[in-house]
């Protein structure tokens, strides 16, 4: 016994330990001293580079006036607007297409993973199809066949392909009829809010019940009515105060309704198909990640199928589903920067492309660009652990 | 009491076995079921009807210019890839010396095979022979300059030459680079750790076209004065940088599904921390990886077609820079080369994500009993 | 032989020529079983033998492709949209236990109540913390599955089922998939409901089980039933060679 202690704390043997901590802070330190001096170094070349081109520096070009065009903009934008006003209006861009490209891939992939799982064996070899063709073709080539391949080759505005005289495609875009509504028309929208409120409230009126004596109550019978009510009065007080705007031609090009431009189309497109490959396998793996026991005991008890999906199946396959899925969504929204290939006017193509160029500061422009995409994707991580702590299997072993 | 009389095996009712059980259970099972066969088929008629006219009835396989490729009704134009073929392949590399490309991709084949094939032998010397000596075989023969051999500028180089070359150079830089990433996410030490997520994250939190910019416009500015890139390096640099960082979660993965034991049973033997890794766990991480590693690279070789952007000319680089040439400029002639460059990934990166999913299923078999709890 | 072997005239479930294939494989071969009220039934055999595939068929998790099956009088047929109606009365406990893992012990045994019986919450909590009180663990109503030794989810699963008040309960091997120290806990569970007048049918291999609780034995083997029989006959003087040779096999050690 003597000895094994003896031999744990001889001073010898605390000096080894002592070294290891010395080597491992040396390691460190020398690491970071490195690292330090590659920064310095790098700046330092940075900056006579700069000086001998006669670049300025810092983030003072923001408030200059750009003096270009941006074909299309969600907030006011001119060609006297600043560098700065180009930067918010190509995330504005960036995240539309994000956004848009993200609500279509999902509904498009959950359709293709849940056809996957088919019994229908067509069904299912045609879903598995689209999923090998779209996710081995390069998401930048699939931008280019849609854009150069298709929706440039369409007609030009005289010979538009029309659906229905409302709809126009052409290669100027995508025309479709706008809403335009005039006096009176909130009226409507107190009629829409009603709706929602009465939507909420009926909703938790029955769960209450349900919950409290196992009663189902009619939750859409009332809901339609008081509708139709609030419809009828709305009606009776203000009319109809809407009408289409319908697009026409004038001249070389159609006027009115919305115009969605062939850079946005062929991007969202093309976003959203090939994206939804992959999210038809996150889904599909989800689904079969639920054991078949799970929906053979839910149809033991005896519950209905739309029960089973909704309370038994569809929870433990989500927490399957989630973690990809929204890389999935952050690939999209990165992927979104190959916009500048066919120069739809997100973040890269006018910031980083055309301000870059103008500007010639290349290195505070790439790093915000940079810092814009890492900061939403650093945003998406957190949420995404807080989501994952929250519904976390509890196990044995937790 | 009855005596117990064993009951002869019988055939199953005819309409639940065979092709008709087979239509009844997987095509017609319901009504809705049905419906949705015919919807299927008559999908399916239509595209091929569009894809076999377009491609084969209505095509045009022969013709030196564009008169060609304008038939009334004209499907697709593969003359117009007949007479650009060797352009998408080597790019503008001279004629007369593209027997080197050609070496060294039958080099590149020759060594990549064999060790692709789990069962096939000389592993260890085929690894050899692709790390020592195939880079230095290759750069030389395509670059060179030496030994009597034409120097090709690689602004010279294109289309599928291109293409790989980015893939293979930044897959095989990247893994070595990964390898030290995830080591170092992995260690205790705070800066080492530290410094290696802030690299990785960063990486992977900004799009690949982001790099790029940055390795084409920044880095002549990091660099001093008269000291400069070639276009391709530092195209290249962007792409290594970029793929290490997912490449270092891959195999973090992997050796987060080393057992704990054997970490314990190296300790146990003695062995130190770099050769506890280079030995024990890394093999072994490396190996539950390959799937990962693949599908890496079949990203990455998608990924290659950004190149373009920053003015190199790869397989779609080069096919979309040769839809400006008026001889050949039809209506057909984007679709036509569109659906070439498609063509090609698509058997690439098919062929590797089946592979990837061959080395799961033998990997998922042979680990089996480890992994069980 | 005082105890009879032919059951009264309006049993609780009854089978007649039942025939099932996987594919081309003959499953279950002309299967004719009668359980009155209150019956238990033990079902064994070797494994591969379509004990598991039987009492599937009887709540229709497995579909038969002949023959009739009916539950207190009402046919069933692998068509009928009303199965739903038919599992309520059919309680059914798994090897695998398949408890729903997201939800609590609780959540577990009043999701079904709740919506298929449509009793209120407190109403299906009560019935549920009746049931876990019977079952021997009150006090882990509020953990998760993943929380609690196999035995114990066992008798969760148990449970559940018993929430919504069935007339006929299935075992499926409830005790093959546990540890040693935790069959007697289940069984001490199984062999109280037995007492309570619970109808039965249990797949099982415990013998013991077999022996205190069931009125019939079923011996299976090739997807017939060889042998039925009541226990004393069945372990003392089979009727079949083939059950003989069974028995020896499983009392070896």
């Amino acid at each position: 016994m003597d000895q094994w202690r003896s031999a744990i704390c001889t001073p010898r043997s605390l000096s080894v330990f002592g070294e290891m901590v010395k080597r491992r802070a040396l390691i460190q330190i020398l690491l970071l001293a490195s690292f330090l001096l590659a920064i310095g170094w790098l700046v330092s070349n940075v900056v006579a580079n700069l000086q001998a081109q006669n670049i300025s520096s810092g983030f003072g070009f923001l408030n200059e006036r750009a003096g270009f065009g941006v074909a299309q903009s969600l907030i006011e934008y001119n060609e006297d607007s600043t560098y700065g006003r180009v930067l918010v209006v190509g995330l504005l861009n960036t995240l539309a297409v994000s956004i848009a490209g993200i609500i279509l891939a999902s509904l498009l992939g959950f359709v293709l993973g849940v056809a996957r799982l088919s019994q229908n064996w067509i069904i299912a070899k045609l879903a598995a199809a689209y999923i090998e063709v779209f996710r081995n073709i390069p998401l930048l080539l699939q931008i280019f066949f849609l854009y150069f391949g298709v929706l440039r080759n369409l007609p030009s505005p005289r010979q538009s392909f029309a659906l229905g005289e409302v709809v126009f495609l052409n290669n100027r875009g995508i025309v479709l009829p706008a809403l335009v509504s005039g006096a009176g028309a909130v009226a409507y929208l107190i009629v829409a809010l009603v709706a929602v409120a009465a939507a909420w409230i009926l909703r938790k009126r029955a769960l209450r019940i349900f919950r409290d004596t196992g009663q189902h109550v009619k939750f859409w019978t009332p809901l339609f009515g008081i509708i139709t009510l609030s419809l009828l009065v709305a009606y009776s007080a203000v009319g109809l105060p809407f009408a289409w705007d319908i697009p026409v031609l004038k001249g070389f090009n159609y006027r009115g309704g919305v115009q969605m431009i062939p850079e946005f189309a062929a991007l969202l497109l093309a976003l959203s198909l090939y994206t939804a490959a992959f999210i038809a396998e996150i889904v599909r793996a989800g689904i079969a990640s639920v054991s078949h026991g799970q929906s053979e005991a839910a149809s033991a008890l005896g519950l209905p199928a739309p029960i089973s999906l909704r309370y038994v199946i569809i929870p433990q396959a989500l927490r399957v589903i989630i973690p990809p899925l929204t890389s999935q969504y952050l690939n999209l929204t990165k992927n979104s920067s190959l916009a500048v290939a066919i120069a739809y006017p997100d973040i890269v193509s006018v910031f980083a492309g055309t301000s870059l160029s103008q500007v010639g500061q290349a290195v505070e422009i790439i790093f915000t660009t940079m810092m814009i995409y890492l900061a939403l994707s650093l945003l998406t991580a957190y949420l995404m652990n807080r989501y994952n702590n929250h519904t976390a299997l509890v196990g044995r072993n937790v | 009491m009855s005596e117990w009389q064993a009951i002869p095996e019988r055939v199953a009712p005819a309409n639940t076995i065979g092709a008709v059980g087979w239509l009844r259970s997987n095509l017609f099972g319901s009504w809705r079921d049905a419906a949705l066969t015919l919807i299927a088929l008559y999908l399916i008629y239509n595209l091929l009807e569009v894809a076999i006219g377009w491609g084969f009835i209505n095509a045009t396989f022969s013709g030196s210019d564009r008169a060609a490729c304008l038939k009334e009704t004209q499907g697709a134009c593969w003359a117009f890839i007949d007479a650009k073929f060797g352009q998408f392949i080597y790019g503008r590399y001279l004629e007369a010396e593209r027997w080197r490309v050609d070496l060294v991709m039958a080099a590149l084949v020759l060594g990549l095979v064999p060790l692709l094939i789990p069962r096939a032998p000389f592993k260890r010397v085929n690894v050899l022979l692709m790390i020592l000596v195939f880079p230095p075989f290759a750069f030389f023969l395509l670059v060179g300059g030496w030994f009597g051999l034409a120097e090709v500028p690689t602004a010279d180089w294109g289309g599928l030459l291109v293409t790989l070359v980015v893939a293979i150079t930044g897959i095989a830089l990247s893994l070595p680079l990964g390898i030290l990433l995830a080591l170092g996410r992995r260690s205790d030490m705070p800066i080492v750790q530290s410094l290696c997520v802030g690299f990785i994250e960063i990486f992977r939190g900004v799009p690949l076209i982001t790099v790029l910019f940055m390795a084409s416009v920044m880095l002549p500015l990091f660099l001093p004065d008269g000291v400069n890139f070639d276009k391709l390096l530092r195209c290249l640099i962007g792409v290594t940088l970029f793929s290490a960082a997912y490449m270092a979660e891959v195999v973090r993965g992997g050796l987060q599904a080393i057992a704990r034991g054997q970490y314990e049973a190296a300790a146990a033997l003695g062995l130190g921390f770099w050769k506890t890794t280079a030995l024990i766990t890394m093999p072994q991480a490396l190996k539950i990886v390959i799937p990962g590693i693949v599908n890496t690279f079949i990203g990455l070789f998608k990924d290659t077609t950004l190149v373009l952007i920053i003015g190199l000319f790869d397989l779609l680089g080069i096919i979309q820079f040769n839809f400006t040439d008026a001889t050949w400029a039809t209506p057909e002639t984007h679709i036509t080369g569109y659906v070439f460059a498609a063509a090609m990934f698509w058997v690439f990166c098919f062929a590797m994500s089946r592979y990837s999913i061959f080395m799961e299923n033998r990997l998922a078999t042979g680990h089996e009993t480890r992994n069980a709890k | 032989m005082t105890e009879t072997l032919t059951p009264p005239n309006s049993p609780m479930i009854s089978m007649t020529q039942v025939n099932k294939w996987f594919g081309t494989f003959h499953v279950l071969r002309d299967i004719n079983l009668r359980v009155t009220e209150g019956e238990k039934i033990v079902i064994c055999g070797p494994s591969g033998s379509g004990k598991s595939t039987l009492i599937r068929c009887i709540n229709q998790l497995e579909h038969h492709q002949e023959g009739d099956i009916e539950i207190e009088g009402k046919p069933i047929s692998p068509d009928a949209t009303d199965m739903e109606v038919i599992r309520r009365d059919v309680g059914m406990v798994f090897q695998q236990f398949n408890l729903f893992p997201h939800m609590s012990v609780l959540e577990n045994c009043t999701l079904a109540p709740q919506w298929v019986r449509g009793i209120g919450q407190a109403e299906a909590e009560k019935r549920a913390r009746h049931f876990l009180e019977r079952v021997r663990i009150p006090d882990q109503a509020d953990k998760f599955p993943g929380q609690l030794s196999g035995g114990q989810q066992q008798r969760v699963a148990i449970a559940r089922a018993l929430c919504m008040q069935p007339r006929i309960m299935l075992f499926d091997e409830p005790t093959s998939a546990l540890d040693p120290e935790m069959i007697k806990e289940v069984l001490d569970v199984m062999v109280e409901l037995a007492n309570d007048g619970m109808t039965m049918i249990c797949v099982t291999h415990e013998m013991g089980f077999a022996r205190e609780v069931a009125d019939r034995i079923i011996f299976m083997d090739e997807g017939q039933i060889v042998e039925e029989n009541t226990p004393t006959e069945f372990f003392e003087n089979p009727a079949n060679e083939r059950t003989r040779l069974f028995l020896s096999q499983i009392f070896q050690h």
